[in-house]
């Protein structure tokens, strides 16, 4: 199959005596969607922000679209999208201001940021709020921009962190709609989410639990593996023994 | 450099669409440069002074009345006795007491001396301290009014009459506004180049839209820059409304000195204060403690600054204090310049000072501030 | 009788502008753990912070526990607990000390109600003397839902207690819900997951200030009234499009391993079933394809209530 884009071997960062995120050893292929389950406090933030280039790993290995992520963050910076559980636009600024600003400082052309953003726009529905202040839209709208955001600049990989958080059920769908577009387009999508029907979407599916990867399969196999009828029942089998909760 | 671009004009679009701060970077330090200097006077007067004569002599009553022709004094009591004198300190209504003894014109005239006793409230230390060395010089004068009338009388050898006058040079009326408002205006712009960038930046960690510039290839200087320019051009804009509209429309002051001189020590200052808050700005996460560590910086820098009190007359640790904050620095040569019309080499040493301010408070900014934690 | 009632509540931001509420009614039996299902920006907290007294309405009536929310705000504040949105503790006291001053507050102390927080409070009991800042997420919830119950309250509300929470720390707050319920304590709880709807008695959908249904979620699911398909094959992203372009079909949406898809007319699905998979088998669609009736879920209710809304274009 594809060549990976994503290699961890033994990844692990410590605080103090915590090992936040403990020896994980995984690949992402190019093209994959890639789901990257966990309970809360179960490293999940942790290792995506190594592998993004904004923490500095304790120990092991990892290659990210090609490049180490201990000497190449800022290599790496310009080769990913992410997508952050906080929203991630600038409120005060309008939609078409936040398209433009974000392709701008990832060294988009004048023609290209016209055309993307008239794209975008016209892609989501939006041509009657460009001018409108971010902060002022429902959030479904919000986290849908801020993916085509994410992914303006065509990077090889997109991370995005409980993208789906509070969207109502409809408009939830329309984001892994674009999710689908994105990966149709070789586009590595590597995304978390508490809803587990949206692990059913991904290609392959890791759950972390205690700073460890406890599974990582295709969902369907994850059922069988486990013999669950669905992918909650998994989850449960899996976390319901860790230990961190309780921290 | 085109990053940059983008950096700065969505620095701008966000500063300008701030309703609520706007008014305060723009407005508010005009109004304080109106008021402050206003109420910031050195000057002493309505001395409030209760005297007690035990002589109730025609020189005693010169003397009064001297006192109170000064303009100076106002006298609030005229009493026999100190008790009742005191009384009126004690409510505060008198912040000097006056006490002439018995037999002042005689002995004054017999023996050719005689004592005075004064007595200060020193709780508003300026006031009374002002107020005790005014009345020392008018003793000192109803004195030397004593001695010419008697010289008529040529038994005495005439004493030579030393006087001291004094010329205020560089502020010839001694006007305070004069002394003050371009050392009130050197401090406006560097509480709101310090407070501002800090503010600024640690807004964006707090709302986590640092989180998405930080995964992005921007350049850690870019940022920086992005930052830094923006208050840089505000400063510059509040500096030049302060000394154009109200240092030369309201108070009449023109600097005496080269103006491109002042600009050209400004622009450095500003880049110091603007590290100073970038370097604030990295050790908080929340804008309750950029505020709060700002504040203290800031006070000091005002307090200690040679403001309100003149330098030479702090001890010495403190001088050591002072001469830590480039406040100090930019506040002499404002008035420096602005009033003495001082050239490039008379602050030379300034502004190397400030140079220096400039190139450690953000070079040590530039290097606390990570992209990668 | 009811310990909530509401009637036509409507809350109106920026001079009118924007419309919060749009006259929203139900009522919350005593007794009852009642859902309000709806994402976020649907209106939920307006709604508590109203019910709580912490929020005057533009109009409408508002009752809780036999009392008027505007007019008997201070007596109503004593007997109700409220577990707001975000989490609302005194970060840097501990646990133990945010417990104290929220039962000082009510003029109680913890041993007082001690029955009714044990089966909770025991859980973070280990770490009482830990900071509130430094809990894990669901630690921090079971904190602030002991704050909340430490005056007993008649009525308990609690906005968005599960947002941002794993499944199975969600699971566990759900047990805990269903034992203060069977205590006699009426709860009024949001939640945007769908999912957690079938665990309460009686929920009401809202969506864009606006009350779309109230019933038991099997009333709700009743009233589904059409036939759910749920189809599956290896190529899922091509089964949808596909699915789409069938001209019979009404709606079609991704549902976790299966596509959920309804037809537009329902009279004689025998024929409409083996018509689609005829389609499908055209489309080449071989032995991995599924396609069978399935029931529907709240999610499925939910999604069916806001196209027929029009807020959204069904997917």
């Amino acid at each position: 199959m594809n060549e990976a884009t994503i290699s961890c071997n033994g990844l692990t960062k410590q605080f103090g005596d915590f090992k936040a995120v403990d020896h994980i050893t995984f690949e992402v292929k190019a093209g994959e969607i890639f789901g990257f389950l966990g309970a809360n406090g179960a490293g999940k933030t942790t290792a995506m922000r190594m592998l993004c280039g904004l923490s500095v790993p304790t120990s092991g290995q990892a290659r990210v679209a090609g490049f180490n992520v201990f000497k190449q963050a800022e290599e790496i910076k310009k080769n990913i999208g992410y997508m952050s559980q906080k929203f991630s636009l600038y409120e005060d600024l309008t939609v078409l201001e936040n398209i433009r600003f974000f392709g701008g400082i990832y060294g988009l052309s004048n023609k290209q940021l016209k055309e993307k953003s008239e794209d975008l726009i016209r892609q989501l529905g939006l041509q009657n709020v460009a001018g409108t202040l971010v902060g002022s839209l429902p959030l479904g709208w919000k986290q849908k921009l801020a993916f085509s955001v994410a992914v303006l600049h065509q990077p090889r990989i997109v991370f995005l962190d409980e993208p789906t958080g509070g969207v109502d059920p409809v408009t939830r769908r329309q984001f892994w709609d674009l999710i689908y577009d994105a990966a149709e387009r070789g586009v590595t999508i590597f995304v978390t989410t508490h809803y587990m029907d949206e692990a059913e979407y991904c290609n392959r599916v890791s759950i972390m639990v205690d700073g460890r990867i406890e599974a990582l399969d295709t969902p369907a196999n994850l059922k069988q593996q486990f013999s669950a009828g669905t992918m909650d029942e998994v989850f449960y089998q899996l976390a319901r023994g860790a230990q961190r909760k309780a921290d | 450099m085109r990053t940059l671009l983008f950096l700065l004009r969505k620095e701008f679009r966000q500063i300008f669409r701030n309703k609520s701060l706007l008014p305060m970077i723009f407005v508010a330090p005009l109004l304080q440069l109106l008021i402050l200097p206003l109420a910031a006077n050195y000057e002493v007067k309505n001395i409030n002074i209760a005297v007690v004569d035990h002589d109730h002599s025609s020189y005693s009553q010169r003397l009064v009345s001297k006192i109170t022709a000064s303009g100076y004094f106002r006298l609030a009591g005229y009493y026999n006795s100190y008790s009742e004198a005191f009384a009126l300190v004690e409510k505060d209504r008198a912040d000097l007491v006056l006490e002439i003894p018995a037999a002042f014109e005689r002995n004054l005239v017999r023996e050719g001396q005689q004592q005075l006793f004064v007595a200060v409230n020193a709780i508003n230390g300026a006031k009374a301290g002002l107020g005790a060395a005014y009345l020392g010089s008018i003793i000192r004068d109803f004195n030397a009014g004593v001695r010419m009338e008697w010289i008529q009388s040529p038994r005495f050898e005439p004493a030579p009459a030393i006087e001291v006058v004094s010329s205020n040079w560089y502020n010839p009326f001694m006007n305070y506004n004069f002394f003050m408002v371009p050392a009130i205006l050197a401090v406006l712009v560097t509480m709101i180049g310090g407070y501002m960038t800090a503010l600024n930046i640690v807004k964006e960690k707090e709302i986590g839209t640092i989180e998405q510039i930080n995964v992005s290839p921007v350049r850690k200087y870019h940022f920086i820059l992005g930052k830094l320019i923006p208050f840089w051009v505000i400063g510059m804009f509040i500096f030049t409304m302060g000394l154009g509209v109200i240092a030369w429309q309201v108070y009449g002051i023109t600097p005496q000195g080269s103006i491109l001189l002042l600009y050209g020590v400004l622009a450095v200052y500003l880049l110091a204060v603007l590290g100073f808050g970038l370097l604030i700005s990295t050790f908080c996460d929340t804008q309750q403690q950029a505020m709060s560590l700002a504040f203290f910086f800031i006070m000091i820098m005002m307090m200690m600054s040679g403001l309100f009190t003149p330098i030479d007359s702090m001890p010495d640790w403190a001088k050591a204090i002072a001469y830590l904050s480039p406040a100090t620095y930019f506040i002499e040569v404002m008035r420096m310049v602005v009033l003495k019309g001082s050239g490039f080499a008379d602050i030379k040493f300034h502004f190397l000072v400030i140079c220096l301010f400039a190139v450690v408070l953000n070079g040590w900014a530039v290097l606390n501030y990570r992209k990668t934690s | 009788m009811a310990d909530v009632i509401l009637e036509n509540i409507t809350k109106t931001y920026n001079k009118g502008k924007v419309l919060a509420l749009d006259a929203v009614s139900f009522a919350v039996d005593k007794g009852a753990l009642f859902g309000l299902i709806g994402p976020d920006g649907a209106g939920k907290t307006s709604l508590f912070r109203i019910l709580t007294t912490l929020l005057v309405p533009d109009g409408g009536t508002a009752i809780v526990n036999g009392e008027d929310v505007v007019k008997d705000y201070q007596s109503i504040r004593r007997k109700v607990g409220y577990m707001p949105g975000r989490f609302s503790l005194y970060q840097d006291l501990t646990v133990a000390e945010n417990l104290n001053f929220f039962a000082t507050l009510f003029g109680t102390t913890i041993q007082e109600n001690y029955d009714l927080i044990k089966d909770i409070y025991v859980q973070i009991e280990p770490f009482k003397d830990r900071r509130a800042g430094k809990l894990s997420g669901g630690m921090k919830q079971k904190l602030a839902l002991c704050c909340a119950l430490i005056h007993k309250p008649t009525v308990l509300f609690l906005d968005e207690p599960t947002t941002g929470v794993d499944p199975v720390s969600r699971q566990e707050f759900w047990h805990m819900l269903n034992r203060l319920r069977d205590q006699g304590i009426t709860i009024l709880v949001s939640t945007p997951y769908m999912d957690e709807a079938t665990l309460c008695d009686k929920i009401a959908l809202i969506q864009g200030g606006r009350i779309m249904s109230v019933d038991t979620p099997e009333g709700i699911i009743k009233q589904f009234g059409e036939l759910l398909l749920a189809v599956k094959s290896n190529q899922m992203i091509q089964l949808l499009q596909d699915l789409r372009e069938y001209p019979d079909t009404a709606s079609c949406y991704t549902f976790g391993e299966y596509h959920h898809l309804t037809l537009k007319d329902n009279t004689s699905y025998q024929n409409q079933l083996s018509e689609l998979k005829d389609y499908l088998t055209g489309k080449g669609y071989k032995g991995d394809l599924v396609v069978e009736p399935v029931a529907p879920t709240i999610e499925d209710c939910f999604i069916k209530l806001m196209s027929q809304a029009g807020r959204q274009p069904a997917v």
